[in-house]
């Protein structure tokens, strides 16, 4: 696709532990268009942090990393050199992350920050620098931001930190943006207001976005497409349409069912929640991943799995309704018949 | 940051008036300074003479203002022994001792961070194993040891360097190695504790996120802040190197200040022990203020509150 930004297929991470291997990341495949917002969503540990850092070819050292491919604007950056990464690290890809606290260095301004990512991508520097880093946290909503340039990481609130973030990462308008649960440290007005401020400057600029979260809440807002990670794993993928009205993995429905919905839930009612662990990753899958977690919110409705259509060569993968958007794939057997006699049509 | 000079340096002041009464009142109280200067064979009546002649018989208050006072305009009395000023003493031996100290901290420093930043860089590599086995060795060699060492390979048998003396720059060559290597272990373990937690933080990550080159990565975000708490205890060092010195200066026969305490102090020369001290802490005291101030223009968070 010509207007396709990222393309990942096949991508697993392995991190040896002493005498065993962890499998954090098994076989994912992701793409993102220009002006497109790609939701990853899952549980803690499931592998979202390591994903992104993947692509960026920020792992930690130990960590090993295999992909089929790895494409940004159709070209392959695979095999890049440490050098020619660092060229795409903050001016084609940017990344903002989940500790707005600690992400800035305490020993320097924020002017100094800002104007020394414009140096090494776009070689501008002295006064067009400071001014091009003002007219971007004026952008992001910091003002007096000529003052706020002067200040050092420690005199600004999380939520002020996570916009310079912001504003340090557009300023080379990079083409894809990678946000690592960037509300997650901030409390809820805060939080809002961060998304509304991301997805408006991902229009403005038209670039690709992939928002890392857990929260639901935060997906219905602003995904275009939403890939739904379990256990190292992607196990459903569609339009954030299709997998809020048709969720038709367990574990997606299971999510959905955390939510409270305003109407829906009567005082004094427990909320949703998945029964049991997210499994070890280490060592090799004897049995299915989501065993176990069968629980009584995956709905109890008859079978009905017409609108799963077998993808031919990939074990367990099916479109739904025949859609080549919504994407669900199941990891063994055993976990798929126990969904055909769970899964139905239509849920809500 | 001038505000915080500013305290900084009224807190040092108070710290040098403190140490000042302390040293003071220590010496006084541990011998009878009457007795010591009128020696062995003296009569009590000779004893009492000099308690009056030299006023030990008032009020130990009203004797440290007048030490005081005097000590502020750069009089500390006469020695016993060499029965010449002790500020001329000190003036005349503390340069040796200085330029000594100056030498073996810019030694311990060029050696320690620079291998403490490689091995933080590559941990359990062949530079760490190296750096961690000269650490070692540099906590586990005495330094009269290690001097008689480099004076044998050095003086003996190659015939570089001066065997004793302080004449010539050569003269300073060895006891800068044996006393810098002594104060560099602790430096350079410093140094790869800071870097290596520094390394793993996560404006580290953002640096890297950002496509900067690995030597700004690590020398503009990461030593800059792990160098903050080696600032302190270079400061440290550099004060117990003074302290440490009459070993390397009696091996050395450098006549600086380190030798002159021990000499005065087994002379029971209180003027001069007293002069040192005083001189030592502070040196100390100026170090350690020093040491903050680079601190605090490294750290903005120590300058702006
Ligand atoms: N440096 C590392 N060494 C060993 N294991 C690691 C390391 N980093 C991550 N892991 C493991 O890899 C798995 C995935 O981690 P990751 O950080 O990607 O999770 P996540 O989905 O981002 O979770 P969260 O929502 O809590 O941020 C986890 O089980 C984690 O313990
Ligand atoms: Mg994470």
């Amino acid at each position: 696709m010509a207007d396709q930004v990222l393309n990942v297929e096949n991508l697993s991470i392995d991190i040896p532990l002493s005498g065993d291997i962890l499998h954090a990341v098994d076989g994912i495949s992701i793409s993102v268009n220009k002006g497109e917002t790609l939701c990853i969503v899952g549980e803690s540990g499931c592998g979202k942090s390591l994903t992104s850092l993947a692509i960026m070819d920020l792992l930690p050292q130990k960590a090993v990393r295999t992909v089929d491919k790895l494409e940004l604007n159709g070209s392959s950056i695979l095999n890049y050199s440490d050098r020619q990464m660092s060229d795409v690290r903050g001016s084609k890809i940017g990344m903002i992350f989940q500790e707005p606290m600690t992400s800035l260095n305490p020993s320097f301004t924020v002017e100094n920050q800002m104007v020394e990512t414009l140096a090494r991508h776009r070689n501008i520097r002295g006064k067009e620098a400071k001014k091009l880093a003002v007219q971007m946290l004026e952008k992001v909503g910091i003002t007096p931001a000529k003052q706020r340039l002067k200040q050092y990481p420690h005199q600004l609130s999380g939520g002020l930190r996570q916009r310079v973030m912001i504003a340090m990462t557009l300023l080379c308008e990079p083409e894809l943006i990678i946000a690592d649960e960037p509300t997650t440290a901030l409390d809820v007005t805060i939080q809002a207001q961060i998304l509304e401020l991301l997805t408006r400057l991902q229009a403005d600029f038209n670039t690709g976005l992939i928002l890392i979260t857990h929260d639901l809440g935060v997906v219905a807002k602003s995904a275009d497409r939403v890939a739904v990670m379990y256990a190292g794993q992607i196990v459903e993928e569609g339009s954030v349409y299709e997998i809020f009205d048709n969720p038709s993995h367990p574990y997606t429905r299971g999510l959905l069912s955390c939510i409270p919905v305003p109407g829906k839930i009567k005082r004094g009612e427990h909320l949703g929640s998945i029964p049991g662990m997210v499994p070890s990753l280490i060592g090799e899958f004897t049995e299915c991943r989501f065993a176990g977690r069968w629980g009584d919110t995956l709905g109890k409705e008859e079978e009905n799995i017409a609108h799963l259509v077998p993808i031919e060569g990939v074990d367990y993968a099916f479109l739904v309704h025949g859609t080549t958007d919504h994407v669900v794939r199941f990891c063994c057997n055993s976990c798929l018949k126990k969904s055909k006699s769970k899964i139905s049509k239509g849920v809500n | 940051m001038i505000t915080y000079a500013l305290k900084r340096s009224i807190l040092a002041i108070l710290v040098a008036l403190t140490v000042s009464m302390i040293s003071f009142s220590l010496l006084y109280i541990s011998s009878d300074p009457a007795i010591a200067m009128a020696g062995e064979t003296a009569s009590d009546a000779d004893i009492e003479a000099i308690r009056e002649l030299y006023g030990f018989d008032r009020p130990i208050v009203v004797q440290y203002w007048e030490w005081l006072k005097k000590a502020a305009s750069g009089d500390l009395g006469k020695s016993y022994y060499f029965r010449t000023d002790v500020s001329h003493l000190i003036a005349e031996r503390l340069p040796t001792t200085m330029t000594l100290g100056l030498c073996a901290i810019i030694f311990a420093i060029g050696l320690a961070v620079p291998l403490g930043v490689a091995s933080a860089i590559r941990p359990n590599s062949i530079i760490d194993r190296v750096s961690l086995f000269l650490s070692v060795m540099g906590q586990a060699l005495p330094s009269f040891w290690f001097a008689l060492i480099l004076i044998v390979l050095f003086s003996v048998n190659l015939r570089w360097l001066p065997v004793s003396g302080s004449d010539t720059w050569q003269h300073f060559v060895m006891p800068t190695i044996v006393l810098g290597y002594y104060a560099a272990p602790a430096i350079m373990r410093l140094t790869r504790t800071g870097m290596l937690e520094v390394l793993s933080t996560d404006y580290i990550r953002t640096a890297r996120a950002k496509g900067l080159r690995p030597p700004v990565v690590l020398f503009k975000h990461a030593l800059r802040n792990a160098i903050i708490p080696v600032v302190s205890l270079a400061a440290v060092q550099f004060g117990f190197m003074l302290g440490g010195s009459i070993v390397v200066e009696t091996i050395f026969a450098l006549h600086g200040a380190g030798f002159l305490a021990w000499e005065s102090i087994t002379r029971n020369d209180l003027p001069t022990v007293q002069g040192l001290i005083l001189a030592f802490s502070l040196f100390y005291i100026i170090l350690t203020l020093i040491a903050d101030l680079i601190n605090a223009w490294l750290d903005p968070r120590i300058r702006i509150g």
